[in-house]
Parts: structure tokens; sequence; C-alpha cells
């Protein structure tokens, strides 16, 4: 399974020359509060001048005010995303991960603190604006795979591309070549319920696709499917990430995360450990 | 989202629903209909009440003794309003006096029985003179009417209503019979034709003889020397103030009175009688039509009712198009047009119902019911209406949903 992200490591490997002989880089800066991690300075590296993050976050706080008590979901995460990048982020329940990604895919604004994302700073955008950055920049995948049950496999993957304001025509032509993408051109005049669960996985991935976003981000992707059709969909996101897709995997199984070059670790708000797949 | 998928989304999700969009519209549908059943109840109502008023005669103005207070301030009692006369109705006859009056009929009237042979009958006996016919807009039957000379040589003859008719004389004809009226022997010379009735009168019931008649051999006391009312055709419907001013000027300088305000007559054109059943009428269907607008805006309520269920519902889809990359405005726009839809569907429904009720609402009561363009153009607009505005809160609820939560729900 992690062969696939043979290359995406040995570019992680030379770039990253602080990497320990373990493969664990506490190259993030999280310990705001506790000072637990070793801070390290990534503006130090040299070759990230040259490279175009396309997640670059700096100490992202997200509080939450349910009551009169405040709860820290995020305390201080700093982490870079480079274009090309298959990173999977690996957290219990309750570790942030869940807040992490939400903000990640524009769904939240932080705090406090800075996201850019393919160099633009979304982290005070209006809701109108997140909308519109969602629809051009990020594509979902999510555990439940989330399509309309009414529409049919084509009508799924073009629903993103009706926000874009994209004409009929070209929509149908590049939902289908979507489709094809992920190996389900024989279906696309079928409806979700007349799918297997991978094959609405794989709608809900070419769904993601079609805009052509600059990350693509899977929560879960594997959450409800069999190990035959995970495995398929693993197969399929390390076939993205090699062909330059950049890939944000949220998981908390290790086997999953193991197809990415590398994994960050999060726990109570903070990164807590980074590795890069052997 | 651009409009042509916004509408086709909208009718995609109520073709979705179907039976529930199909009550929903039902709600509308029923409202609508009933709006424009009572409506056309209504005028259907006026147009038959004004028909009814014109069939009174045309042009008519028609004069009836009032109440007076005599010259001591002592206020008449009974019999005191018997201040027309036949001389009253012969001044107003005069072109000179009331040129914009074509023709003048004064009547007289009291009950009295009525003897043909074996059998008898008590009707009102009416006295008039030659143009009673023609003011008050009535036909006969058989015979003919009595002439300007029958009445100036006070003839005893006599024309019958056709219920007065039959009951004296059956299924014969009455014309050359004879009917005797207090001991005077009359000649019938005509019948008039039916005209239902008016009000709480039968027109078919009574006996019309020549006024002069009446005064010298039928009548005894004041019935003998007043007359109850004088019905006056002006010449034309514009002529219709001239003939009023020109009458109360008149009477009012023949009764000797100073003051319009003491008049001892009262003057009241169709127009009037009109206007007052007209209002009457107005204020029923305002009422009626009142109760169908509540009963629109039940159905109303129902679209957001609906509309609030529908959000509740597919939270996730409002979570997952947000996800997509939908802003607010696209999603309210969307139930917007979702709840305008099933509005207009309802209107058009509606329409169609009510269209369907003025076929068949005839056959149930003896009013016709009229629908005008307008009103259900009006009807479409409003239900359509109806849609927006009750879908606005809805549709916010929805553009304000956060796509976390609504992702996240179950």
């Amino acid at each position: 399974m992690a062969a696939g992200s043979a290359d995406s490591v040995a570019v992680d490997l030379a770039v990253d020359d602080m990497s320990e002989p373990t493969g664990r880089v506490p190259r993030v800066e999280g310990g705001e509060p506790t000072g637990r991690i070793p801070r390290v300075d990534v503006d130090g590296d040299p070759t990230l001048a040259v490279r175009s993050p396309v997640i670059d976050m700096k100490h992202l706080w997200k509080t939450y005010r349910p009551g009169s008590l405040a709860v820290h979901a995020l305390r201080g995460v700093t982490l870079n995303v480079d274009r090309g990048e298959f990173v999977a982020v690996m957290g219990p329940s309750g570790s942030g991960k869940s807040t992490l990604m939400h903000i990640m895919g524009c769904l939240d604004i932080p705090t406090s603190g800075t996201y850019e994302l393919s160099g633009e700073d979304v982290s005070e955008m209006s809701e109108n604006s997140l909308a519109h950055i969602r629809n051009r920049e990020i594509g979902f995948v999510f555990q439940q795979y989330n399509l309309l049950p009414r529409l049919t496999a084509w009508r799924n993957v073009e629903l993103p591309l009706m926000y874009a304001r994209v004409p009929a025509p070209e929509r149908r032509r590049r939902a289908l070549a979507s489709l094809q993408q992920v190996g389900l051109a024989e279906r696309v005049d079928h409806r979700p319920t007349e799918l297997s669960g991978g094959q609405q996985q794989r709608v809900a991935l070419a769904r993601a696709l079609v805009t052509n976003p600059a990350l693509l981000l899977a929560d879960e992707p594997t959450g409800n499917l069999d190990t035959a059709s995970a495995l398929e969909i693993l197969g399929l996101l390390q076939d993205l990430h090699r062909s330059g897709r950049t890939v944000v995997l949220i998981t908390h199984e290790p086997d999953v995360a193991a197809v990415a070059g590398r994994v960050l670790r999060i726990r109570d708000g903070q990164i807590d450990s980074e590795e890069v797949a052997a | 989202m651009r409009w042509r998928d916004t509408f086709r989304s909208g009718f995609e999700a109520i073709l979705g629903h179907g039976l529930r969009s199909l009550l929903t519209i039902l709600g509308i549908m029923i409202g609508i209909a009933a709006v424009i059943l009572t409506v056309g109840l209504g005028q259907g109502a006026q147009s038959t009440v004004n028909s009814a008023i014109s069939a009174l005669g045309s042009n008519l103005l028609v004069v009836t003794p009032g109440s007076t207070t005599g010259s001591g301030g002592v206020r008449g009692g009974f019999g005191s309003a018997s201040t027309l006369t036949l001389a009253d109705a012969n001044a107003l006859g005069s072109k000179r006096v009331a040129p914009n009056v074509i023709a003048v009929a004064p009547q007289a009237e009291t009950v009295e029985v009525l003897t043909a042979g074996s059998s008898n009958w008590t009707t009102s006996v009416v006295g008039s003179t030659a143009s009673w016919a023609e003011v008050r807009d009535r036909q006969l039957q058989e015979g003919g009417f009595f002439t300007r000379q029958q009445v100036s040589g006070a003839d005893d003859v006599a024309v019958l209503g056709s219920t007065t008719a039959s009951e004296l004389f059956g299924a014969k004809s009455p014309i050359d019979q004879t009917v005797t009226v207090n001991g005077v022997v009359l000649t019938v010379i005509g019948e008039l034709t039916s005209a239902g009735s008016s009000g709480s009168t039968n027109l078919d019931d009574m006996a019309i003889v020549p006024i002069t008649t009446t005064q010298q051999q039928l009548f005894t006391g004041t019935f003998a020397t007043s007359v109850s009312t004088i019905y006056c055709e002006a010449n034309s419907s514009s002529g219709l103030s001239g003939a009023y001013q020109e009458i109360d000027d008149e009477l009012l300088a023949a009764h000797h009175i100073a003051q319009p305000s003491e008049a001892d007559f009262t003057i009241t054109s169709q127009t009037t009688i009109a206007s007052t059943a007209n209002s009457v009428n107005r204020t029923l269907t305002d009422l009626l039509a009142g109760i169908a607008g509540i009963s629109l805006l039940v159905g109303g309520i129902g679209v957001m009712n609906i509309m609030l269920v529908s959000v509740t519902e597919r939270v996730r889809e409002i979570g997952l198009r947000k996800a997509l990359g939908a802003p607010p405005t696209d999603i309210r726009r969307q139930f917007l047009v979702e709840a305008s839809s099933l509005g207009l569907l309802g209107g058009i429904g509606g329409v169609l119902a009510g269209l369907l009720g003025t076929v068949i609402l005839p056959h149930l009561q003896s009013n016709p019911v009229t629908i005008s363009p307008l009103a259900t153009a009006v009807a479409i607009v409003v239900a359509i209406a109806i849609g927006l505005v009750f879908g606005v809160y809805p549709a916010t609820r929805a553009a304000r949903l956060s796509p976390i939560d609504a992702l996240r729900s179950e």
C-alpha cells in the first residue's frame, strides 16, 4: 500500500534535511501553552522559499465558547502542505482533527492565526468569499459520500460546476471526464442507490476533482467501506497524488494513513508528531 | 448558480416529494379557488340586482310622499303623508315644467276584492294613467292597455296581471270579461306579461284601472284624492339629474315649501336604489372574500410549514451544497424558487378549480357567477407572492445553516 508513495517520500526527504533517523520530524511549532514540542524554525529552510505551499497555517487557534467556559479545539497549529504532497492527518476523536479539517477546508475560520490557501489569506474571509474559495480551490471527499440520492452520478458530479456558473454543456463534458478518471464511465446515469459503496465514493471523488481544485481534502474516505473498496479508493488517491494532485487525508486508521507521504499526528489541539513514510 | 439551474433544482425538489408538494399546493389551490368564486358570486349577484332594478323601467325617478311637519310645527300622523295628488302628476307631465321628463305615471292603490262570476280574489287595485305600461316597462300578453281617452273619460275598464287573471278566470282568456269592484263593473281589456316579483311585491298580481275611475267611483277618503307614487321617466340617463331637479322644483313650488329640507315628498332614482343594493352586496362579497382570504393565509402557512420541514429534512444536502461552494444567496434563492413555485402551481390549480366552480355552481344555486380575467391574473400573482413571503423565513434559515453543523447532522 505504501509503495505508491515512494516518490513523494523521496521529495519530502530531500527537502527535510532536518529529518531524524527515526523519521520523526518535530518541525511544527504548536506548543504555545505548554511548550512541549521543541520549536523548529521552518522559515530557515532555504528550499521552502522556492516551493509554493498549498496550505500555509501559522499559529492557528480555534476556541469555542459553548458556555462561559472556553474550549480550545486548536492550540496554535502551524503546518505546511506543499503542492503535490500527500499528507495524512491522524488523531483520536476529540483531538482537534475535525476542527483542523474544517478550517483547512474553509468551512470555518480560525479564532486567531493565519491560514493561506494557495497564497491567499482565508483566515478572515466572509462567508460568501469562503464559499467561492471552497468551490474553486477545494475538493471534498466525505466518509458518508454525501451524494444527492435523486440525482444520477454525472449530475452529482456537475454540482460544484453549477455553483461556479459553468454553462450546462461544458458541465456535462467535464463531469463525464471526471467520472472516467475514477473508472466509472459506464455508470454515469446510475443513481447512488444503484451503486455500491465503493462506486459511490468514486462518484464523490469525481465530484471533488471536477473543479480541478488545488487541494483534495478526504475526511475518513474509507470509513464506511469494506477492505476491497477501501483499497480501491486509496489506490485512486495515490494515483491522483502521483499525477501531481495535493491530497490531505484525515483518518484515525494507521493502515490508511500509511499510504500518505507524510503523517501528522494531532493530539489535544496540537501537532504532536510528524512522520515521513518509509 | 444560474437562474435556469435554480429553477430546475426547485422543480426537481417539488417533484421529488410528490405527495407532500401536492398537499401543499392543494392548500393554496383551495384558498385561491375560494377567493375567485366568492368574488365571482358577488359580482354575479351585483349584475342580477342591477338587471332587476333596471327592469323597473329605464331612467326612472320615483316620487313618494314623505312624512310632513305641519305649519304649526305639529308632526303629521297617519295619512298626513298623502301629499301627492293627480294635479302634481299632471303638472310634471307638462313639457314646459319638466322638459327632461318624457312620461309620468301616477299610481294610487288600495287592496280591494275583485269578483268575476262565482270567483273572487283580493288584490291591489292600481289607478294610473295611459303611460303606466311604458313607464313601468311592462308588456301586454293579450289585449291592450287603456288609452288617454279612456282615462279622461273615466271608462270602466281594467288591465289584469297574469296571476290575477288566472285566479279569476282560470285558463280562460280574461279579455272582454267583467270584474266587479265595490259594485262597479269593469271590463277587462288587457292582460300583462308576467314580470316576476320585485322585492316582496308580486308584479303579476294587480289590476290596473284608469286613475280617474278609481278616484270617481272606486276609492274613498284620501285614497280618492291622493296618489301613493308618481313614476317619472327621464328622456335619457344623462337627463336624469335634470329631471330630478325639475321635479323637485315643481313639487316644492306646488306644495308652497320654501326649504328643500322640509319637502313632503322623496324622489328616488334607480341609481340610488342600485347603489344601496350594491353596497349591501359588496359588504357581503367583502365578508366572504375575507373568509376566503383567511383560507389563503392558512394555505400560505402550509407552504411555510412544508418549506421548514423541507429545510430540516435536507440539512445534510444544504451542508453539502455549501461545502461544494454554494454561497448563502444561492441556497436562499433555491428555497424561494421552490416556495414560490408551490404558490404558482397552487394558483394555477386554484384558477382551474374556480373555473370549474363557475360551471358547477349555477346548477346548485340561482345566482350567476362571473369571473373576470383580471381577478384570475391577480389570484395567480397573489399565489406566487404568498409562496415567496412564506418562503422567506425557511429560505433564510437554510441559507444561514453552518455547513459544518449541516454536514454533521444525521
